[in-house]
């Protein structure tokens, strides 16, 4: 089953022979990769793969060295207004939630709407506490990042780039840095955004999240692609040999 | 206790008009002033300096680190000598009116570019203080460059540097007597002189006066800086 040929003019982000070396070391190597509106991709490999760089090549937190990545069928542009208006576009949820430590999680929220889409503050507010309350933290509004825990930081995270109305989501191995029970309330969420039709491309180590709500699924090891499959043809018969010791290694507990 | 009654006499003998010839509290109450307007100068431009600093622009950067060098490296009295003989003697730089009026201002430009290379350098330590995830999460939200710097970085900077712009205050407090350099007669440096010359016999009077004057001013506003410091910094 293939899920690669699709409509151009629902092609949410596409890249196109992206390479990036840091140094002497090939992070991305040929990557071509395109997510249709409403899909859920889900990038996993071992440490090191380059995963985590390919989303965050995507809004230009790391630039590339050559190839192209289309956007909403735009190219991405260098440095500047146009490049900050694109990447509102793209929300992004980072491993260590980055949320900003001076401001409160409202303010967080708030802060984008007001200052880049000039949306009035008081529809700002309201539609920040709508988010909060979807995420579950309507209650820490007021409250500043250092007082909540790792989990509501994360949801809180979330609810800041969803204010922004993005058109694609990427989560840079959300979970990576939180305590094990607070992993399920993030997954939750992303869940929910999931089915409520979020395009979304997630980086992340949690299988049992990517067998439940990815529709594609990327392995990526040593900088390349190395499969492209749904989960379940993935886990159950992986092609290469690097995935199936992947998945030895994770699978084993 | 009769030196002190005659330094006492000393210090509070009146011109013939009627007002004191050595007016010490007067001469503090210049020093503070100096350090209020290039207190201001300093951290505005000390801002500016760092902004350029952490700007994605090549040019700009180079431009902050030159300056920065530049005012760090040289002494504040060739700084000052500076602003005199070359600003004000050979390129006639005036701002109308009296020359102690020139004086005060280029005096107080002077230990405003000193002082802005100072601050800068405390800002920059600020901003090591901010996580670079800080600035990603601004960009990705779409912030510009100015607007990221301006709401993100720059406020936790600041709350970061507090401590090392206190020093580089306090500094300032006490190197506002090199104004005397540049002419600034009123001040204490300058008052200080005067009175040695004609008070010999109670020169260490003398110094102690103007020592325990300039302990009380900066004692508190270290307290302050320390207080603040503690209160300002943003939790992680």
């Amino acid at each position: 089953m293939s899920t690669e040929i699709q409509d151009a003019s629902d092609t949410v982000v596409e890249l196109i022979d992206v390479q990036k070396h840091f140094g002497e070391l090939h992070v991305l190597k040929d990557i071509n990769l395109s997510v249709a509106r409403g899909e859920v991709v889900v990038v996993i490999g071992p440490s090191g793969s380059g995963k985590s760089t390919l989303c965050r090549t995507i809004n230009r937190l790391e630039p590339i060295d050559s190839g192209q990545i289309l956007v909403g069928g735009q190219a991405l542009p260098a440095e500047g207004k146009q490049l900050a208006m694109l990447r509102a576009e793209v929300g992004m949820v980072f491993q260590s939630f980055n949320l900003f430590a001076h401001k409160t999680i409202l303010d967080n929220v708030t802060l984008g709407p007001i200052k880049v889409r000039k949306t009035p503050t008081e529809q700002a507010r309201a539609e920040a506490f709508e988010l909060l309350d979807r995420v579950g933290i309507r209650n820490q509004a007021d409250k500043l990042p250092a007082q909540l825990s790792g989990g509501q930081q994360q949801r809180a995270a979330i609810a800041r780039a969803l204010a922004m109305h993005p058109k694609l989501m990427l989560f840079d191995e959300p979970t990576s840095a939180l305590d094990p029970e607070m992993i399920n309330e993030v997954l939750d969420v992303m869940t929910d955004l999931a089915q409520s039709g979020m395009t979304m491309l997630v980086v992340t180590h949690e299988m049992g999240f990517a067998r439940r709500v990815a529709n594609r699924l990327i392995f990526m090891s040593d900088g390349e692609i190395l499969e492209r499959a749904t989960p379940n043809e993935f886990f159950t018969n992986p092609q290469t040999d690097r995935a199936k010791d992947f998945l030895a290694k994770i699978l084993q507990h | 206790m009769e030196t002190l009654t005659q330094y006492w006499e000393f210090v509070t003998q009146k011109k013939p008009d009627g007002t004191l010839l050595y007016d010490v509290l007067g001469a503090f109450w210049v020093n503070i002033q100096l350090t209020l307007w290039a207190g201001a100068v300093a951290m505005v431009l000390g801002t500016i300096i760092l902004a350029m600093r952490i700007s994605p622009i090549v040019s700009l950067r180079a431009v902050a680190t030159f300056f920065t060098n530049i005012f760090r490296d040289i002494p504040l009295t060739v700084v000052m000598l500076i602003m005199w003989l070359v600003i004000w003697t050979q390129l006639g730089v005036s701002f109308g009116g009296k020359m102690s009026t020139d004086f005060y201002i280029l005096a107080i430009i002077g230990l405003g570019l000193y002082h802005a290379s100072f601050i800068a350098e405390a800002l920059r330590s600020g901003v090591n203080t901010v996580p670079l995830g800080q600035a990603e999460a601004a960009r990705a939200i779409g912030l510009t460059f100015m607007q990221s710097a301006r709401m993100i970085v720059l406020p936790q900077a600041f709350r970061g540097a507090i401590a090392p712009i206190g020093n580089t205050i306090i500094a300032l407090i006490k190197n506002t007597t090199v104004a005397s350099v540049m002419g600034v007669a009123t001040e204490t440096s300058a008052v200080m002189s005067g009175m040695i010359e004609t008070g010999a016999n109670f020169v260490l009077l003398i110094f102690l006066t103007f020592a325990i004057g300039y302990v009380l001013i900066v004692i508190p506003v270290g307290m302050f800086f320390t207080w603040a410091s503690r209160i300002l910094a943003v939790k992680r």
